[in-house]
């Protein structure tokens, strides 16, 4: 790894290693070693750096919560927004900790999409009825209710 | 405690207003915050929704619990148990709440 002023540079090697971190953040140092065929140490020096300088920012638990028993349900909101108001609007729903997630997106008209949680369907209309309908510049919302999921990647991958 | 017919008919905060759904989470875009946009609404939104809002109780609900007019609240429940559907609700609740508008109106009135 390079550092330049503010600017990171990683190199082949710490790209290796951060793929064998996400899919697996409890390997040891010696683990990622001998995957890599590399010493420890240098695994140990890259991870530090890497976290110094917050490339690696976190480590983080995934939890099944279906295995856990946790009933829960989760929907995808697509929001019409008036534009005027659609960045308040996204900084709003990012507030709330019923939303997973919040993104803007573009087809024919900008809209914002939102993942939502909530234990069942009456509380999530009423989080949606009380608390996103009546922000300002909301036009419309449509909401789906995901029954099943096909596949989950808990991180982003390196493309 | 009878609540005035002023009370009743007056607007109310942006987060207590009516919002029309036509099913879980799809919001039509329509809200009331008042007896009066009540009535307008009744007229313009899906069926879906209406029927949507009946059967789950939310009209009542916000007539009596928000407005305060348990008397309105109580002939929307009758409707619900008439299991009308359609346009036909559409008819009826556009009747009830449009009689009940016009008592409170004329009881404001005589009460100048």
């Amino acid at each position: 790894m390079k550092i330049k002023g503010q600017r990171v540079a990683l190199d082949d090697l710490d790209w290796r290693i951060l793929r064998l971190l996400q899919e697996n953040a409890k390997l040891t140092y010696t683990e990622i070693g001998s995957k890599l065929d590399v010493a420890h140490s240098t695994v140990y020096d890259r991870i530090q750096l890497m976290e110094e300088h917050g490339v690696i920012k976190k480590y983080k638990v995934v939890v099944d919560l279906e295995k856990a028993g946790v009933q829960q349900i989760m929907a995808l909101m697509t929001i019409h927004t008036d534009p005027k108001e659609s960045e308040h609007i996204a900084s709003r729903l990012a507030e709330f900790s019923e939303v997973l997630e919040v993104s803007s997106s573009f087809s024919e008209e900008l809209v914002i999409n939102a993942k939502v949680v909530a234990q069942d369907q009456a509380k999530l209309h009423s989080f949606i009825a009380q608390s996103i309908a009546p922000l300002p510049g909301v036009l419309r919302i449509r909401t789906s209710i995901i029954t099943k999921k096909y596949k989950e990647e808990a991180s982003q991958p390196f493309l | 405690m009878a609540v005035s017919s002023s009370r009743i008919l007056r607007s109310v905060l942006r987060e207590e207003a009516f919002y029309f759904f036509t099913s879980i989470g799809n919001y039509t875009g329509q809200s009331a915050a008042s007896l009066d946009e009540f009535l307008q609404r009744i007229k313009e939104v899906n069926i879906k929704s209406l029927e949507f809002h009946l059967y789950r109780e939310d009209f009542e609900k916000w007539i009596d619990q928000t407005l305060g007019d348990a008397k309105l609240a109580e002939d929307i429940k009758g409707l619900r148990n008439m299991k009308v559907v359609g346009n036909a609700l559409r008819d009826r609740l556009y009747f009830l709440v449009s009689r009940r508008l016009k008592d409170l109106k004329s009881s404001v009135e005589t009460s100048k």
